[in-house]
């Protein structure tokens, strides 16, 4: 073994960029868990920050965004945790007597009671209106502390999803797919020709031509191997 | 430990088997999102060491005696493949295994927000595809990575570096002779940002001097290899 092969202290970091170009307090700075973010004076810790004995402290790994005096953090990767009034997308996964319980890409299933379903039944016929693996479109009712939630499907346009497909991205990427104000999203409604249903839990639904759905598809997946691959340098 | 003491691991000006100062560290690289179905993944190569460590999670705690209401469990399984020494490692988990598994959860739990995910679990799974001294360093140091990769919730990254002691010098991050013919060996979990300790272990016995020394070689150390990790971290993946 030559000196090739010898990684000293000084000579171990060679790339000095690697997260590319990082502009002192601008939205393209990346830090890791742990970063020290400066004092925390006169500062709002926002998401993914923590305040430890007056400093601000990233917690997550992502892109820091300053919003007025709110410092937080958009992670590159997330879990999806529901709060109340998320519209989800979900998938039966089982089904009791009354009740059917709704996977909505968070760590615990929702539950969703006979009586928040599509329509009424005689007690033990859940099964005859929602079947094991059906889609759903539904709105999350209520979150308890330890991340139990109910939804329901009584509302406008919540329903059974019987047509189209259903694509996942992560949460965190959603704002990137929507835009301002909904600009891109509109942008691609009118692009592909198809009905889209974004989901907070990070779930489209696509419907329409075939054509217009593989393109959709092609973009979210495109747009979801962008933000890894370069570590969510946009 | 000890009594191999014909073996010649210094020569006449100080230097290692391997050619290295005795502050010196072997070559590593970190590389993220290695595992693309896991929800976070980091490979490390340390040396000759190679080390995949995976993140699944946080997901519904299953046995439901071990879920937590107020906060989340973290389940960490420490592997060595039968094939990552030179002698056949038996597959399964055995006490050695089962040792490294509690210490570096435990070194985990204390930077890992769990309180974010009553009744969850987070899953590591580490696995040791290529051992040759410090796996336990190595494994604790991947499943950090993967970990923030992962986008779980941490006040810092832990990174685990082990010193020990050779023909009675001081001597950062062992190799396989050294750890196998040395006299002493001193792995360390420590937060490069406070420098706080999360995990100490000792094999051998080190006197207070030669203990500040390795500790001192541990520390700087630690803060040449967080630097690697925020930079795999930073680079996004493979």
């Amino acid at each position: 073994m030559k000196g090739r092969w010898v990684a000293r202290l000084y000579n171990m970091s060679v790339n000095d960029d690697a997260g590319g170009p990082r502009s002192e307090g601008r939205a393209s700075r990346l830090v890791a868990p742990g970063e020290d973010l400066g004092d925390s004076e006169g500062q709002e810790a926002g998401h993914g920050i923590l305040v430890m004995d007056g400093r601000l402290r990233a917690t997550k790994q992502g892109r820091v965004t300053m919003n007025g005096n709110a410092v937080t953090i958009e992670p590159l990767r997330s879990a999806y945790i529901p709060r109340p009034s998320d519209l989800v997308i979900g998938f039966v996964e089982g089904c009791t007597n009354n009740i059917w319980f709704i996977d909505i890409g968070a760590p615990f299933n929702a539950i969703l009671p006979m009586s928040l379903g599509p329509g009424r039944a005689a007690f033990g016929g859940t099964r005859s209106l929602m079947d094991i693996g059906e889609a759903v479109l539904c709105r999350v009712q209520e979150v308890e502390e330890t991340h139990s939630s109910v939804v329901t499907m009584k509302g406008m346009g919540l329903r059974k999803i019987r047509s189209g497909n259903i694509e996942d991205i992560e949460p965190h990427l959603l704002g990137r797919l929507i835009g301002k104000g909904g600009k891109s999203l509109r942008q691609l409604k009118e692009d592909t020709d198809c009905r889209i249903i974004v989901a907070d839990n990070g779930r489209i639904w696509i419907d329409g031509e075939l054509d217009g759905i593989v393109d959709v598809r092609d973009r979210l997946q495109v747009m979801s191997a962008e933000a890894k691959s370069i570590g969510g340098v946009a | 430990m000890g009594g191999y003491g014909d073996v010649q691991m210094l020569d006449e000006n100080g230097l290692r088997m391997d050619g290295r100062n005795p502050a010196d560290l072997r070559p590593i690289s970190i590389e993220t999102g290695v595992v693309p179905v896991a929800d976070g993944s980091a490979s490390i190569r340390w040396g000759t060491n190679y080390a995949i460590a995976a993140v699944y999670g946080p997901m519904e705690c299953h046995p439901r005696k071990i879920q937590r209401q107020d906060r989340a469990v973290l389940d960490v399984r420490y592997n060595m493949a039968p094939f990552s020494t030179t002698d056949r490692m038996r597959p399964g988990f055995n006490r050695r295994s089962r040792e490294v598994s509690k210490v570096t959860a435990d070194a985990l739990e204390s930077v890992v927000l769990l309180e974010m995910y009553p009744r969850c679990k987070v899953r590591v799974e580490i696995e040791i595809l290529c051992a040759e001294a410090g796996t336990r360093c190595v494994g604790l140091t991947a499943a950090s990575v993967a970990l923030a990769h992962a986008g779980i919730p941490m006040t810092d990254m832990v990174v685990s570096v082990a010193s020990g002691k050779i023909h009675d010098v001081v001597v950062c991050d062992l190799n396989k002779e050294e750890d196998n013919y040395g006299e002493a060996d001193l792995p360390m979990g420590i937060l490069p940002n406070s420098g706080e300790l999360v995990f100490l272990q000792m094999d051998g016995d080190l006197s207070p001097d030669e203990f500040k020394q390795a500790w001192d070689y541990n520390m700087e150390a630690a803060t040449a290899i967080h630097e690697i990790m925020v930079e795999a971290l930073k680079g996004g993946d493979s």
